[in-house]
């Protein structure tokens, strides 16, 4: 019996409970120690998960590190990691402590803001590892609760709106996921998520209220789980909750919910509907690119109109989650290596660029982008990591950016070459409108009275982006770091979807490719 | 002499069956000798604090009870010719009616003492209708099914009216009285037609009446009793259906609940929904077991109404009581979906919602019956703005109790929620399954609206802030069941599953 995920997992709540049962006092000793705790349990939580990276086998396409347990009745607690989920249990550990860096200067109620994201971090590795159904569920949904409340009361004007929506769109796309997993749970009589990859559900066209659904059973469950993947991800048209929640979450909840909650969706995609429905990926598949090459060329467009730097980043997050959901639903090699990769490298660009945000509103409390200009002449050092996260967010060769890009728009021109055409518009969008923010906030003269004293990075602030810089470089110009981990398990992947799936027309397309691979 | 001496023996043959009956409803002939030697000590003690401390007895004397039944009793006996039934079923649910009354008794005990309602009548009353409760989950036959809802239902007029000058507190007395007697003649009316056409007064009796007898049924003699059987049970469905306060039959409850001292409300909105969830559940299975697709689809329509009601009503709501009042109404809904499926496992699932909601309304209610400003009770939610700031343990709690209340993982509310969904879908009803879960969705708002007043809201006068001792072990101990629950449920999961089996074998 393995329980290093469950270390891994439950390091940071027990941290919490540490903090909330012994640290106490409002004076700035106890403050900082509630910081400082919070720091280690992070780093101690990240450099756990380093030994599972470093003792993983990447050779092995099943689940490692398996730690199984009876649980509620019909239920077990039951952790593993695969290629697939490996990475993103370390960008989570990764992140952690960076964002609870950020956070240094936040003043109200520390205790609880420390308590909170260190349980939410908790409840986001075990998204991760999870192994069961329901488990998969517990973690999911609970991750709500600690933001609703990080928006909600250290969010900005707008919190309360923001963070209702936020709650109840995220709710309601799961419910239909939670019953849909209850339908798969009586089928396949488990909810063990190792064996319900093996169980093919019913695909026989069967009528609902008249209407012949082709596929069946696998195209309806598709669509429920696909409500909830969709919502957190999010895609277009369900994104509207995304924007507002990030423009009033602090910058620590922005960063956490770009690079890490957001995730979850497309996780959920790779880890549910994809090898569990593969017919019903097959038959609406088409939907989902031509819904990601909407959201790609109109959540650009939309992000160059605003006038508030963190609803055009977080616009751009949807326009980049595109890439994703195209990448994923090709099912090809390539495709679903770009879309782990998209997703790992915009976890570190976004954050970075939240972070960035953050550090100017910690100065002046001003996010609207017509009130900066020309703070290259003040900080100069702020400007050059503006820039290289601005240009890494466009997907400049040579960053992280680029790879996963360059591996979904391959995937995409073998599916589908309008799908990809519309796509790599999305490309050149993303460049005028992050270029265009990099330019008015950045250069130009610094005439604005209230920025003119303005201080460039403090040494806490150059400690909090150098790792996330690092990472970025390295992935963009060493990206089989990702891929040797990750490649195994998605090759399983893709044999068994296509399998399961795909006519012979498709399979002798894939051989062919495959063919092409190994040359 | 010789006939005397029959007498004699026919006597005795009588005492000693009925003796055999007295020891299966020993548990209940306690509270009743209880109860009424309590009565007469109180009335003739002239002592003030005659309240208080039988208060402290009463509760004493439940959860002994609830002791005696749940660790010496084991089997399935029945008393009064099969009349009175002691199964496993029985069992469970007593115990929740007995240690959630006896809980409820002991957190009120200082909103009583200092709205100067602690007078002994209110111990005696909520005796007497646990005595009613123990009856009703027993019963085995309609005239006892009667007996023990009329028990209950009688001290609960009382006990809603018991503030007397309080003028809402007499309405919700009044209304109550009226409804209650109306939904009493229903079941009356639905009884005595099941009896006319069942020709037996005994669920067992009721349930051979129906099995489908084909030679009498080319004469279309069967048909015309089922169908009589049919209006009675749906007569005794409605009737039930205003107990547990299920919609579209709720409408005293918003109004009674608001009006009644905060302590009664902590009490109906546990303790009798039981009793008569699994009266409901008893007759429906073991009356009416052999034509499940006859009732199924209006317990399933009963609780969608019931979900979406109580979840849409709520929203507009301010007042915290009659807020819970349309919490509970919503949670009959989801309760009831267990009871809907039919099924061992339904029932099952329906035993182990009952058991999480208790324990999530009592500690609910244990904070509602604290919240005083200037030494007087305050039920406007936005009287807690910003709580949080001034007990951020009270505040906590709380704040974990609405979101399982709310059905929110990973609290004990949503496990709950699993279950019931699971029955539903387990018996091929996912549309009832789906509509439950639309349902939860609409229910969050209203509870996070609490949580947003309490943590984000605006600073108001701060309430008092003292909860008594007692009062905020039940908040904090429920807080941390719905937290820590999750992991083995307590283990009470084989114990309702053991009792769900007891109706279907």
């Amino acid at each position: 019996m393995d329980i290093i995920l469950s270390i891994v997992t439950f390091t940071p709540l027990l941290a919490a409970a540490i903090m909330g049962l012994f640290l106490r006092g409002e004076d700035p000793a106890a403050v900082r120690n509630v910081k400082l705790l919070a720091l280690v349990a992070t780093t101690a939580t990240f450099l756990i998960s380093l030994f599972v990276l470093f003792s993983f086998d990447s050779t092995v396409a099943g689940f490692q590190f398996v730690e199984q347990r009876f649980w509620l009745p019909g239920l077990q607690y039951k952790l593993g990691v695969d290629g697939i989920s490996i990475l993103f249990v370390i960008l989570t550990t990764f992140l952690m402590p960076i964002t609870i860096l950020a956070c240094w200067n936040v003043e109200t109620r520390v205790k609880e803001f420390m308590i909170a994201f260190l349980v939410l971090e908790t409840l986001m590795i075990g998204v991760f590892c999870s192994l069961d159904l329901v488990l998969f569920y517990f973690f999911f949904e609970a991750g709500l609760i600690p933001m609703f409340l990080i928006i909600g009361i250290w969010g900005g004007k707008r919190r309360l709106y923001a963070t209702f929506k936020f709650f109840l769109y995220t709710l309601l796309g799961s419910i239909l996921m939670l019953i849909a997993m209850i339908v798969l749970w009586q089928l396949a009589g488990t909810s063990d998520i190792v064996k319900l990859l093996e169980f093919r559900v019913p695909s026989e066209t069967i009528s609902v209220l008249g209407m012949q659904v082709r596929g069946g059973l696998q195209t309806i469950m598709w669509l429920a789980f696909f409500a909830s993947f969709a919502v957190k991800l999010p895609m277009w048209p369900v994104h509207t909750w995304l924007p507002d929640a990030h423009v009033e979450a602090p910058t620590g909840g922005s960063v956490i919910l770009a690079a890490i909650l957001l995730k979850m969706g497309g996780y959920g995609f790779l880890r549910f509907n994809l090898p569990m429905f593969p017919i019903g990926s097959d038959i609406l598949a088409p939907l989902v690119m031509w819904l990601s090459v909407i959201a790609i060329i109109y959540t650009s467009l939309v992000a160059m109109m605003q006038e508030d730097m963190k609803k055009l980043i977080a616009y751009s997050s949807v326009a980049h989650m595109g890439f994703v959901t195209i990448g994923i639903f090709t099912a090809t090699r390539q495709g679903i290596d770009g879309a782990i990769f998209q997703m790992l490298s915009h976890g570190l660009i976004s954050g970075a660029l939240f972070l960035i945000v953050g550090v100017v509103y910690d100065r002046v409390h001003r996010r609207d982008i017509a009130f900066y200009g020309g703070l290259v002449v003040r900080m100069p050092r702020y400007a050059m990591v503006f820039m290289f996260f601005t240009l890494a967010n466009v997907g400049l060769p040579g960053t992280s950016g680029f790879v996963g890009e360059f591996l979904t728009l391959v995937a995409a021109f073998q599916y589908n070459s309008w799908v990809a055409a519309g796509a790599a518009t999305g490309v050149i969008l993303s460049a005028a409108y992050a270029l265009w923010l990099f330019r008015r906030v950045v250069y130009g003269d610094l005439v604005k009275r209230a920025i003119k004293q303005i201080g460039d990075l403090s040494r806490r602030e150059k400690l909090v982006f150098a790792p996330l810089l690092v990472m970025t470089l390295l992935l963009g110009v060493y990206p089989s770091l990702v891929t040797d981990i990750v490649g195994t398990s998605v090759q399983q992947l893709v044999d068994q979807v296509n399998l399961h799936a795909f006519s012979a027309l498709d399979v002798q397309n894939y051989d062919s490719l495959a063919a092409h691979d190994t040359e | 002499m010789r006939s005397r001496r029959w007498t004699c023996r026919i006597t005795i043959l009588w005492l000693l069956m009925t003796l055999n009956d007295l020891t299966v409803v020993l548990p209940e002939l306690v509270l009743a000798v209880y109860a009424m030697s309590a009565l007469i000590w109180a009335v003739y003690s002239k002592g003030q604090q005659s309240g208080a401390a039988l208060i402290w007895l009463t509760s004493v004397v439940l959860v002994g009870l609830a002791a005696w039944i749940a660790f010496a009793t084991t089997g399935e006996k029945t008393a009064f010719t099969a009349s009175f039934v002691d199964d496993s079923l029985s069992r469970f649910a007593k115990v929740m009616v007995l240690l959630s009354s006896a809980v409820v008794l002991v957190i009120s005990q200082d909103f009583l003492r200092r709205e100067r309602l602690a007078k002994f009548e209110f111990p005696i009353l909520v005796g007497f209708a646990v005595l009613g409760m123990m009856i009703m989950v027993s019963a085995n036959d309609l005239v006892v099914m009667y007996l023990g809802l009329e028990l209950q239902s009688l001290s609960l007029y009382v006990l809603a009216a018991f503030q007397r000058d309080s003028v809402r507190s007499t309405e919700a007395g009044l209304k109550y009285f009226v409804l209650g007697a109306l939904s009493s003649g229903l079941l009356l009316y639905g009884a005595s037609l099941v009896y006319g056409f069942a020709g037996t007064t005994s669920l067992s009796g009721i349930a051979a009446a129906m099995v489908p007898d084909t030679t009498t049924l080319s004469a279309g003699h069967d048909v015309t009793k089922t169908t009589g059987l049919l209006f009675g049970m749906a007569f005794m469905i409605v009737a039930l259906a205003f107990k547990v306060s299920a919609a579209p039959f709720h409408m005293w409850t918003p109004d009674v609940y608001e009006g009644s001292p905060t302590p009664v409300t902590a009490l109906f909105s546990t303790a009798p929904k039981v009793a008569a969830l699994i009266l409901l559940v008893r007759l429906l299975t073991s009356g009416f077991g052999n034509i499940v697709a006859d009732w199924q689809l209006i317990i399933a329509s009963v609780s969608v109404i019931s979900m979406f009601v109580g979840a849409i009503t709520a929203i507009g709501q301010t007042d915290i009581k009659r807020l819970m009042a349309y919490s509970s109404i919503a949670h009959m809904g989801f309760a009831l979906m267990g009871a809907a499926a039919g099924t061992s496992r339904g029932v099952d699932a329906m035993l182990l919602y009952m058991a999480i909601y208790l324990v999530m309304n009592v500690g609910t209610f244990a904070f509602i019956l604290s919240m005083r400003r200037r030494n007087r009770p305050v039920t406007d939610i936005y009287a807690l703005g910003m709580y949080s700031r001034q007990s951020p343990v009270h505040a906590l709690s709380l704040l974990l109790l609405l979101f399982s209340l709310a059905g929110i993982v990973p609290l004990l509310g949503f496990v709950a929620k699993l279950y019931v969904f699971l029955a539903a879908i387990d018996a091929g009803m996912i549309w009832l399954a789906v509509s439950g879960g639309i349902a939860s969705v609409i229910g969050a708002f209203y509870y996070l609206r609490i949580v947003y007043v309490m943590y984000f809201g605006t600073p108001g006068i701060p309430l008092d802030g003292t909860m008594p001792r007692s009062g905020l072990l039940a908040l904090v101990t429920s807080a941390i069941i719905v937290v820590f629950g999750v992991v083995n449920l307590f283990n009470i999961s084989q114990l309702s599953s053991v009792a769900a089996t007891a109706l279907f074998q």
